[in-house]
């Protein structure tokens, strides 16, 4: 049996008469990739949420990595190993490329109460961070604002600060979410490429891009998990087909 | 590129403001000694602010109040004999040191408006409070009998030797600044103002350090509040009123945010356009509000922005 890195218990979050989060129970494995998918206000970005700190569970716990972080904020939880990407880009605008992601190493490199030598001539940051940008294909744009990156280019931005941070587990709120065809492709490629490596969690819509990289998927309706399983397991889940594959999946 | 320009932009600067008592001996004008050691003055406290307003975001509308503290801290102990200018100085460093730690650990749990009113509030509180020091003057407030002494090391009743000593801590205070915001800490917090969630999902907590931040403008305020009460020999709750914040703020924004020399720049130019506009007419502010908004609108770099064209985070 597999190592559980991230297990969630009874979650359950509420806003007003939504029930956003309905007594959710997940594990995921270490080094699995693992997709939640669901339709829209299926309480996917609420459970993201609630995984990367920033929303406070009404009930249930979650333990990453052996530690109870129900109770913790983003920047620990961070510091536990436990990256993630927006649905929305979030970057550093008026920071260039590389000070992106030297930011995220920083954050890794012990206190910040360091007051004198330049942080953009420290090494300790800058040589991290260009291997991190070059792995995302990046390199050549180090030098570039972030705000005057392409779309994609953001986006491969934001998954190169959350692997300068060495996780442990990534999540991906739907990374490839506006992107073209190619563009969407080469990020799956890339995302491929982190398999077994770093553990995935992945909320997605692009269905091409779920089955091409999840080992296992969840999926959630009203705020509930009503199945989880191997993609061909899932595919042939009658209750998911009516949920939520519909007449795609059918066709 | 840009940080070698700031560079030269602070050599010259600094130079410039080195040969103002010469050319005021010259000619015969010591008028201007006293001018500029108030516009430096003013600058140390522009500066200050520019830490936490141009590089962390925090617009805090509240700043005169360590001017006020540091002023009291020398006016005060002077009231009772204590004329001794290095424990003036570092009592109005830790006081307002200490004040900011106090109004920023509040204030900084608010963001946006409520921090810009909060910050407001508190300084509101410390004016009034100066007006019920009634030992001290009230809303009058007193005259500082007695320049701080520095044991003859220093005799501040020189205007020269006074002037020179307060450009010497403003240029320290430039540089010092100019080291900090580029440090790791400085990058935190220019970070948190760029993104504070972002900030966060990476792993930093930024509290801690904006509150350091915090105390580290309050207590240079603290300081020019200091030199300011020897500059006027006078201190009255004034220096604490929310017009006199938003002067500070304004040579900031005049001059440039997140620039550091922009706001010593600011400081020059504001208190020189009150100069020479109100010998010309008493509805001076008519004149200056409206230059005032031009550059907001023009010159959203600041004057700096205008002279440099260094981009931000450059």
């Amino acid at each position: 049996m597999a190592e559980t890195l991230l297990a969630i218990r009874g979650l359950s979050k509420r806003f007003g008469g939504l029930l956003a989060s309905d007594r959710i129970n997940l594990d995921v494995t270490r080094g699995e990739t693992h997709a939640i998918i669901g339709p829209n206000g299926a309480g996917k970005t609420t459970l993201i949420g609630q995984l990367a700190g920033d929303l406070r569970p009404d009930a249930g716990a979650i333990r990453f990595a052996g530690h109870d972080v129900t109770r913790l904020g983003a920047s620990l939880r961070s510091r536990l190993g436990l990256a993630r990407s927006f649905q929305i880009t979030s970057i550093f605008r008026d920071f260039s490329a590389l000070d992106n992601v030297a930011l995220a190493v920083q954050a890794h490199s012990g206190s910040s109460f360091r007051f004198w030598r330049a942080a953009r001539a420290d090494r300790a940051l800058r040589d991290p961070a260009r291997l991190a940008l070059e792995s995302v294909g990046l390199g050549v744009r180090a030098s570039v604002l972030a705000a005057k990156l392409a779309h994609g280019e953001q986006r491969q931005l934001e998954i190169a600060m959350a692997l300068a941070t060495k996780p442990r587990l990534l999540l991906l709120d739907e990374p490839v979410a506006g992107m073209g065809l190619e563009e969407s492709q080469r990020m799956v490629r890339f995302l491929g490429t982190l398999k077994g490596r770093i553990t995935l969690v992945l909320v997605e819509h692009d269905m091409d891009a779920v089955f091409t990289l999840a080992d296992r998927i969840s999926v959630m309706v009203y705020g509930r998990i009503i199945a989880t399983g191997t993609p061909s397991e899932v595919r042939g889940n009658e209750q998911v087909r009516r949920a939520y594959l519909g007449e795609d999946a059918a066709s | 590129m840009a940080s070698s320009r700031r560079t030269i932009a602070l050599v010259v600067a600094g130079l410039l403001l080195a040969v103002v008592p010469p050319i005021a001996a010259l000619t015969n004008q010591p008028f201007y000694v006293d001018l500029f050691r108030r516009m430096m003055i003013f600058a140390i406290a522009a500066v200050s602010l520019d830490l936490i307003l141009g590089y962390g975001g925090m617009v805090s509308f509240g700043h005169a109040a360590y001017l006020g503290i540091g002023a009291y801290a020398v006016g005060i102990p002077a009231f009772h004999g204590i004329d001794n200018g290095f424990l003036q100085l570092s009592l109005a460093i830790a006081a307002s040191a200490l004040a900011a730690l106090v109004i920023g650990a509040i204030s900084l749990r608010t963001s946006g408006v409520s921090f810009i009113m909060i910050t407001l509030a508190f300084a509101q509180m410390l004016y009034y409070l100066g007006i019920s020091l009634e030992t001290y003057g009230g809303d009058n407030g007193m005259r500082l009998t007695v320049r701080s002494q520095f044991g003859g090391l220093i005799d501040l009743y020189q205007p020269t030797v006074f002037y020179y000593v307060v450009l010497a801590i403003l240029v320290v205070f430039v540089v010092l600044g100019d080291r900090l915001v580029a440090s790791r800490f400085g990058m935190v917090i220019r970070a948190a103002k760029s993104n504070e969630p972002r900030a966060r999902a990476i792993g930093f907590s930024p509290f801690r350090y904006k509150l350091t931040a915090f105390v580290i403008a309050g207590s240079a305020g603290g300081l020019a509040g200091a030199l300011l009460a020897n500059q006027t020999e006078y201190l009255t709750p004034e220096f604490m009123h929310w017009t006199r914040s938003g002067e500070i703020m304004f040579m900031v924004i005049l001059g440039g945010m997140g620039t550091l020399v922009g706001p010593v720049l600011g400081a020059i130019v504001l208190l020189l356009l009150e100069d020479v506009l109100s010998a010309l007419t008493v509805h001076w502010q008519i004149v200056l509000g409206p230059f005032l908004v031009l550059v907001v609108l023009f010159a959203k770099r600041g004057l700096f922005g205008l002279v440099s064209g260094a981009p931000h985070n450059g």
